[in-house]
């Protein structure tokens, strides 16, 4: 996150007690956030039966250093991870490619029917996965694709989101820019590549985190199109967690802290992609 | 009748008709793999979604027969789809509210110069990391009756037909906390600093700059995560799924719940006709989104 | 090394009756113009005039409605921009932002084929390429900021940077839309003088817009003079000055613009005489020209700096010129501006910047240079010659 364009001044001046108060407000208001973490690490690390003998405490109970890994193995971790993995790099980039190349034909090809197409693409938006998943799932079945990376990926190759996002991007390019290219001789393929992918990489990449945000955090589809537990995202993994008996407990809690961490590891490295993307329908409109 | 002989040919249009041509097949080109998918997993279903609606399968679903409107109309005043529809609307005023008022203030005191202020933003903005189903596993540590520290906190007991979907609620809110943050924060950078600085030499103190003019300033912002955290609430499934199950008696069993929890062929046909009504909803929720988006452009310019 | 970069093409682009409408809107109308070979032409017109849409009609940027148009000899209506062998300086500058100074030098000889010492057009080796990179840099200075990115560069190095990416690929004409704009005026002034010299060293036909008249004035071998999409006058710099076919040419050119009034030819002969509202203008229409008979309605038109004020401070001792009230002085520098009412028209004087002004309010006498004043027919525009 850039610094606070409206908060004006020297981050050194100002009174030591009002300073002093507002890392006391931040403090504790992070605590507040980070609290349900913490008690998550320490549940994970705790062997369930003793901390709720002990009356739940703040701290770990007789700690279970291995815990991870052994919610790694013993809770198929690795194969959930790795089909989760799987099925969003097919769907990141599937959703790249068909909404660049979507983006591009809306905004630099002239052709017939374009205007409507373009809404027919945006109608999309207005149907929720929610909506269409009752005749979805028949169609998948009927393809006899449940249990299948085909069945995980297919409904989400494509997204008038990102055809819109990029869209927006490709229409920035300047005129100008557009029209040295066709001195220069590039046709529709070099130009695309040479010039409007490279021009709109920070919006190609904020979507490219997005989809990646969305695409490893699904639910409720393959909740739908699985019922054999090898083929099992990371995400419906998590479900198990109550079904666990008692004293296994902690290997959900941990499954779940490591079902986390890819996106936490998004969060800290690209934090610039992923906020501008979450901004874009915000700011954008 | 007979063709004329020798015409002249006007390269012009030749030359212009070959480009858009080319245009054309490109286009097709492009468009085609969205188009495919689009087709097959958004507007065929959105085909068999009606077409479901006016049928009713038999208990294997191998036949089913024309029953019309009768059953839209049965099924949107049956007491299972509006039970449905009136939790999912409690679901939207336990969370959007509290989730907004959250992330304002999360936002609000991120939004100055210290030392160290993006580490703070960074934990402000951090469940967005987390998933539906992370987030209510760590709800379930927290306040599942069995198990969870505030298991036995009556306010939000999952046990309780009256508080569980408080419960639920809260790890929503909790979990959207980062989204809200993120874009709030973005909307109260956005601000020029001349606007606060001209409102000070104005005299107006902290409060007053608050409500008059970051409020009004931040108001897109606001208007439409009032419209995403909306669509959210009303599509709440997984956390049901893992918290509550739709339970205690039925007490969590939002829409989306109720479309989808495991419904026999011959009630496809009510499924479908309750998605319809989801679709519906949402889709006015988002037109009202266009009509918002288009005010603030008027406002704008 | 300048031979190599010398064009040989034969460069004369030809207008022949082209119109060019977007939708109702009719951008330019009905343009006959030839752009000889080697010269530098400016198209000088106000915004929205049609300029840049004459220079993207050349370029194949956008279609011609009607009407051929020529490079060489060859029509190329529908010849696309590729093809055309010319290259466009963008008023924004059009650099790839996310190429290095040299690759945005390179791109117009990555997908084009062209033709080598007369052979068939082919593509250019990567040496060849280099080589001419090299060349198009060290012309314009630029060789040792090859490998930085736009963003990294000054506005004077970016137009450069365009200047070099035109010329690398060594086409038959130039195409330049506003390409000092973005200058500041030192800047400006600069570029001006250096791009007189490379036109001169690469002797290759060059079109220029602008609607900056000390640029037209300064660098063109001729202006065209464009408005409302129609060509309103072409010629040597200081002919279009001298002689402005028509009103408004004269109120465009020259800053401040050519004062004008109605008046009444009083005298016929070659030494005539009109008279206004405001006083009585003695003409000398020199030999060749005859002025419209006594009693016609006319145009006058008189450059500022063909106005003198008449010794003020003393009281008007002369019927002749005209009864003017200076209502403004602005001072230049060098020189000033005395800006008077003559009969409620304003009427600019322009003189040098020494001795008494005249005092704001006092009435004044003008008197006209005989020999510099221009007549203009009321209902066409046109001047009389
Ligand atoms: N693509 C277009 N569609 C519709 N009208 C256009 C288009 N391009 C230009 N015009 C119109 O054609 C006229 C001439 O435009 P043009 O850009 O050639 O003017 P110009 O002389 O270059 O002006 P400026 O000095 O402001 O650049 C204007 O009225 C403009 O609005
Ligand atoms: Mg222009």
């Amino acid at each position: 996150m850039s610094a606070g364009a409206t908060a004006t001044g020297d981050p050194t001046l100002g009174p030591v007690w009002k300073r002093a108060s507002w890392y006391a407000v931040l403090s504790a208001l992070s605590v507040l956030v980070l609290f349900p973490i913490y008690m998550t690490i320490v549940r994970a690390l705790s062997t369930p039966r003793d901390y709720v003998q002990r009356g739940q405490p703040l701290y770990p109970v007789a700690v279970q250093p291995d815990i991870f890994g052994r919610a790694w193995t013993q809770g198929d971790l690795g194969r959930q991870m790795a089909l989760s993995a799987v099925v969003t790099a097919i769907i990141v980039t599937a959703q790249l490619t068909t909404s660049i190349l979507s983006a591009y034909a809306f905004s630099f090809l002239q052709f017939r029917g374009r205007t409507a197409m373009f809404y027919l693409f945006m109608a999309t938006l207005m149907l929720p996965l929610e909506v269409t998943l009752i005749p979805n799932v028949d169609t998948v079945q009927s393809l006899g694709w449940f249990n299948s990376i085909q069945g995980l990926t297919a409904p989400f190759l494509a997204t008038a989101f990102g055809t819109f996002l990029i869209r927006q991007g490709f229409l920035g390019i300047p005129r100008d820019l557009r029209d040295a290219a066709a001195l220069d001789g590039f046709g529709h393929l070099a130009f695309l590549w040479r010039v409007a992918i490279p021009i709109t990489r920070p919006v190609v990449a904020s979507f490219g985190v997005i989809a990646f945000l969305s695409a490893w955090n699904q639910y409720l589809w393959p909740r739908a199109i699985v019922n054999e537990a090898k083929w099992n995202t990371i995400q419906i993994g998590l479900k198990n967690v109550g079904a666990a008996n008692v004293d296994e407990m902690n290997i959900g809690v941990a499954a779940a802290i490591i079902a986390a961490l890819p996106v936490l590891a998004l969060l800290i490295f690209l934090q610039r992609h992923l906020v501008r993307g979450l901004t874009a329908g915000a700011v954008k409109g | 009748m007979t063709k004329p002989l020798a015409v002249p040919v006007d390269e012009d249009h030749v030359r212009s008709r070959r480009r858009s041509i080319k245009d054309t097949m490109l286009g097709l080109a492009f468009l085609g793999p969205s188009a495919v998918i689009f087709t097959a997993f958004f507007f065929y279903p959105l085909y068999r979604l009606v077409w479901l609606g006016l049928h009713q399968q038999n208990r294997t679903g191998t036949r089913e027969r024309w029953v019309g409107f009768s059953q839209y109309a049965d099924t949107l005043t049956s007491a299972d789809f509006l039970d449905g529809v009136r939790i999912s609307a409690t679901y939207v005023l336990y969370t959007v509210p509290l989730g907004l008022v959250l992330g304002v203030l999360l936002a609000v005191v991120a939004d100055r110069k210290l030392r160290g202020i993006k580490v703070f933003q960074t934990i402000f903005a951090s469940t967005v990391a987390s998933s539906v189903a992370v987030a209510s596993v760590i709800f379930f540590v927290l306040i599942n009756p069995q198990v969870g520290y505030f298991g036995d906190v009556s306010f939000l007991s999952l046990s309780d037909p009256g508080s569980a979907l408080r419960g639920v609620a809260l790890s929503s809110v909790w979990q959207n906390l980062g989204l809200t943050f993120i874009i709030v924060l973005a909307g109260l950078q956005a601000i020029p600093a001349e606007i606060n600085e001209a409102a000070t030499l104005d005299g107006y103190g902290p409060f007053r700059r608050f409500w008059r003019i970051t409020i009004p300033l931040i108001s897109p912002s606001l208007m439409f995560l009032v419209v995403v955290l909306t669509v959210f609430a009303f599509q709440a499934y997984a956390q049901v799924d893992i918290l509550t199950g739709g339970g205690p008696a039925g007490a969590t069993e939002t829409l989306v719940w109720k479309i989808f929890s495991d419904k026999e062929p011959s009630q496809y046909g009510e499924g479908a006709v309750m998605a319809s009504g989801l679709f519906v909803i949402t889709l006015g929720v988002t037109l009202a989104q266009f009509r918002i988006l288009e005010k603030r452009v008027h406002y704008g310019a | 090394m300048l031979a190599d970069v010398v064009s040989v093409s034969v460069s004369r682009v030809l207008f022949e009756d082209v119109t060019k409408s977007f939708g109702e809107v009719v951008a330019v109308d009905s343009l006959d113009l030839e752009v000889i070979d080697g010269e530098f032409l400016v198209l000088l017109g106000p915004s929205g005039c049609g300029k840049t849409t004459v220079l993207r009609m050349v370029a194949g940027l956008e279609t011609v409605t009607q009407g051929t148009l020529r490079i060489g000899n060859r029509v190329v209506n529908d010849v696309e921009a590729k093809d055309r062998d010319v290259a466009m300086v963008f008023q924004s500058y059009a650099l790839y932002p996310h190429m290095n100074v040299r690759k945005n030098i390179e791109s117009p000889l990555v997908a084009r084929h062209f033709s080598v010492d007369g052979g068939a057009p082919r593509k250019l080796t990567a040496s060849e390429r280099s080589q001419r990179i090299t060349q198009a840099a060290e012309t314009l200075g630029l060789a040792s900021l090859l490998d930085r990115k736009p963003a990294a560069l000054s506005g004077g190095q970016r137009q450069r940077v365009a200047l070099a990416r035109a010329i690398v690929s060594r086409p038959a004409a130039f195409l330049m839309d506003e390409p000092l704009s973005n200058l500041d005026a030192k800047l400006r002034a600069e570029t001006r003088l250096e791009l007189v010299e490379l036109h001169r060293k690469l002797g290759t036909t060059i079109i220029y817009v602008t609607h900056d008249q000390v640029e037209a004035m300064t660098m063109a071998d001729r202006i065209a003079v464009i408005s409302d999409g129609r060509l309103q006058q072409v010629g040597a710099a200081q002919e279009v000055y001298d002689r402005p076919s028509n009103l408004f040419v004269a109120h465009f050119m020259g800053s401040p613009p050519m004062n004008t009034f109605e008046a009444t030819v009083a005298g016929g002969g070659r030494e005539g005489e009109v008279t206004g509202a405001a006083g009585r203008v003695r003409i000398d229409a020199g030999p060749a020209i005859s002025l419209p008979p006594v009693g016609s309605r006319v145009v006058v038109g008189v450059r500022p700096e063909h106005l003198r004020s008449q010794g003020h401070g003393q009281q008007g001792r002369q019927q002749e010129g005209l009864r003017a009230r200076v209502s403004a002085v602005e001072w230049l520098g060098y020189e000033r501006h005395v800006i008077c009412d003559v009969a409620g028209r304003t009427i600019t004087l322009r003189e040098p910047a020494e001795g008494q002004a005249p005092n704001l309010g006092e009435e004044i006498y003008l008197d006209v240079v005989a020999n510099h004043v221009l007549l203009f027919d009321p209902a066409t525009s046109e001047r009389i010659p």
